[in-house]
């Protein structure tokens, strides 16, 4: 018990001494928000059809959870941090906060990748990911969703109806023995942050964009069963690119 | 400051000695087996920190699930309306209380309740844990009709009880909280994980074709789209646990989820069942309405109502459902009752 106590306070006494010469390392947190157009989105605006798209179609939504993965921190001499491996993010449940305390200050480039990239879209092996049911089945090549938005929206008989965009991996089925797939994950780079003592990070996405650009999207159309359409998955692939950016960074 | 530290650490000795000489029983910690298909798809199962699994609450908590005396006339049990033999649930359409008298709600199988990581219990989510949960059935009037006070009273006076409570809680003054912690470690023991399905997928059997055909049916985001809230080959549960309404009333006489949070956008949502077992657990849905597969199945094809809170996985609506071949409904079917585990119904470890 002595001994225990003496290493103990060695321990302490030699951290409080040796603290000061290390590198100072900041604590750093990213999290999600959600706009549509500039208007704050989150769960409380669920379920009312009160979003009108790009191509006027007037739209509510009642789940919205996505994938970003490979959340990292680049410094000017290309050191990396990675904030985090994969998160799932839920806008119907709570906040989900990324953090760190091994980032030591300076400036870097923060990105990220939307979905998985198709190294790590690994069927079944992300344990928290299946307990979620956020899985691709088998017979579209397995993985992840990426992305899994639904909600209703008023159609041309103006009448509600569901639509279910769910953006993964995409991949042609035409031979269900022989899948085609192109990586649709997306590489987003939000730029230079500085990263001080304490910092807070907000990463925004904007969800009106995947309906708008560069592809209007009608919903008329492309409502349902998304995930076997190779073409639909290359359109909100493209429409991705310009959902997220970076949004406060406090100090 | 010296001599407070020597006062601390000759208390913290002085405990040492005394735990060593007292003889107060210590429960075993109960060995949750947990099937390799679970334990390499999903993040661990619930067991709450102030009530761990032990051999003796285990034995306990089934004693007490089979045990007549927890109902206010001492005819009714846990088991009378979760029999073993039908995966913990009973064929009728809505259970009879003490009384005679009907509830509203189609009794559901207890399995693999463990897994449920948001602890919402019941079809409506009502029930926050599963020690809180079993507190219900004992005092509800068109149930068990009891009350705690005279339960426990019942229990105290037995000749076997006193003990049984010592020896699995350190206590023998017996109350509704460790009944319910009993039972609760009980239930957290049954696990069903060794269907036919979960032979197929640990390689140790094949399909089927039309068993097969019957899972692509599942799978398929233009066919059934079932696996969306109903687990998959990488979700063994077979649900996912959330509340959703699957468009089987556009006014509801029950407002499920809606009763409990009081949002209107709950309405009529109710939570996924698991679809193990379904052999041993007709008639199904949260009132028992469809007596077959048949007609469930039916039900996702074409017989779909629209109301405001139908989930929009749900598709064509407006036309009742996608609308399945004979053909693929059968397979659905098969592939449907391939998820059930007779181990689960058998095992002695779960008979009174
Ligand atoms: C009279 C029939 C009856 C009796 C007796 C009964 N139950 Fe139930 N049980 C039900 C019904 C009906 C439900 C569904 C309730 C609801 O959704 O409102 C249910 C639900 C449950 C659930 C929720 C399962 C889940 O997955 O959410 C558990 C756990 C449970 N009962 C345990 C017990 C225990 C423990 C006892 C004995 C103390 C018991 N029941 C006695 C009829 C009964
Ligand atoms: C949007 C989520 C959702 C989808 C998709 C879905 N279900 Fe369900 N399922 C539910 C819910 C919720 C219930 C319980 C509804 C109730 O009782 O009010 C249910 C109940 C059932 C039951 C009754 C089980 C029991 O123990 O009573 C079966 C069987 C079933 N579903 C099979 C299927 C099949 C087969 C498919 C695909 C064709 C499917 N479900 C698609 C949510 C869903």
């Amino acid at each position: 018990m002595r001994v225990l106590l003496f290493l103990l306070s060695g321990l302490l006494t030699w951290s409080a001494c040796s603290s000061p010469e290390k590198v100072q390392s900041a604590s750093v947190a990213v999290r999600f928000s959600h706009n549509w157009e500039n208007t704050p989105v989150s769960s409380t605006d669920f379920n009312t059809i009160k979003f009108t798209n790009e191509n006027g179609e007037m739209l509510s939504i009642e789940r919205l959870r996505y994938l970003v993965s490979n959340v990292i921190l680049t410094s000017a001499n290309n050191e990396t941090y990675e904030l985090s491996p994969y998160q799932l993010v839920n806008l119907g449940e709570e906040e989900v906060t990324i953090e760190s305390n091994e980032v030591p200050i300076g400036d870097y480039k923060l990105s990220f990748v939307f979905g998985f990239n198709d190294a790590e879209n690994i069927d079944g092996s992300y344990p928290d990911l299946n307990t979620a049911s956020f899985n691709v089945p088998g017979m579209l090549g397995g993985g992840y969703h990426f992305m899994q938005f639904d909600g209703k929206y008023v159609d041309q008989n103006l009448a509600p109806a569901g639509f279910n965009y769910h953006v993964i991996r995409a991949v042609n089925i035409e031979n269900p023995n022989n899948l085609v797939f192109q990586d649709t994950s997306i590489k987003v780079s939000l730029g230079v942050v500085t990263i001080t003592a304490t910092t807070d990070i907000e990463i925004k996405m904007n969800i009106a964009e995947w309906f708008k650009n560069p592809n209007t999207w009608d919903l008329n159309t492309l409502n349902t069963v998304l995930m076997p359409n190779f073409d639909a998955q290359i359109l909100m692939h493209q429409n991705g690119k310009s959902v997220f950016s970076l949004g406060a960074v406090h100090q | 400051m010296k001599n407070s530290c020597i006062f601390l650490l000759a208390i913290f000795l002085l405990m040492q000695c005394t735990s060593k000489d007292t003889t107060v029983y210590t429960p075993v910690p109960y060995d949750l087996e947990i099937p390799r298909l679970f334990a390499d798809k999903l993040i661990a199962p619930v067991i709450p920190a102030n009530n761990p699994l032990t051999e003796e609450g285990v034995a306990l908590g089934k004693k007490l699930f089979f045990d007549k005396k927890l109902s206010g006339n001492n005819t009714q049990s846990c088991a009378t309306c979760h029999s073993p033999q039908k995966s913990f649930t009973n064929n009728r359409q809505f259970s009879e209380g003490i009384q005679g008298i009907l509830g509203t709600r189609n009794s559901m199988p207890l399995f693999n309740l463990a897994w449920n990581f948001d602890e919402r219990f019941a079809w409506d989510g009502k029930e926050l844990s599963l020690e809180r949960q079993a507190l219900e059935p004992v005092k509800n009037p068109i149930e068990m009709h009891a009350n705690w006070e005279t339960v426990a009273e019942k229990l105290q006076a037995s000749p076997e009880y006193p003990d049984l409570f010592l020896q699995a809680f350190g206590s023998s003054e017996i109350d509704s909280v460790l009944i319910t912690r009993a039972l609760a470690q009980f239930e957290r023991t049954l696990i069903s994980g060794n269907s036919k399905f979960d032979r197929y997928l640990n390689g140790e059997t094949t399909l089927t074709p039309q068993e097969s055909a019957g899972f692509n049916v599942f799978m398929d985001e233009a066919k059934g789209d079932c696996f969306h809230c109903h687990g998959s080959d990488n979700n063994p549960l077979w649900t996912d646990n959330k509340f959703h309404n699957n468009g089987l009333d556009s006014n509801f006489s029950d407002l499920g989820l809606g009763a409990v949070t009081g949002d209107t956008n709950d309405n009529g949502k109710f939570r996924s069942p698991s679809l193990r077992n379904l052999r041993f657990t007709a008639p199904y849905m949260h009132d028992g309405r469809f007596a077959t597969l048949d007609e469930v199945i039916q039900h996702y094809s074409e017989g779909l109502q629209p109301s405001a809170t139908i989930d929009p996985l749900m598709k064509k609506v407006n036309q009742g459902g996608v609308g399945l071949s004979l053909q693929e409904k059968a397979n659905l079917k098969a592939f449907l009752l391939s998820l059930s585990d007779p181990d689960f119904i058998n095992n002695p470890a779960f008979r009174e």
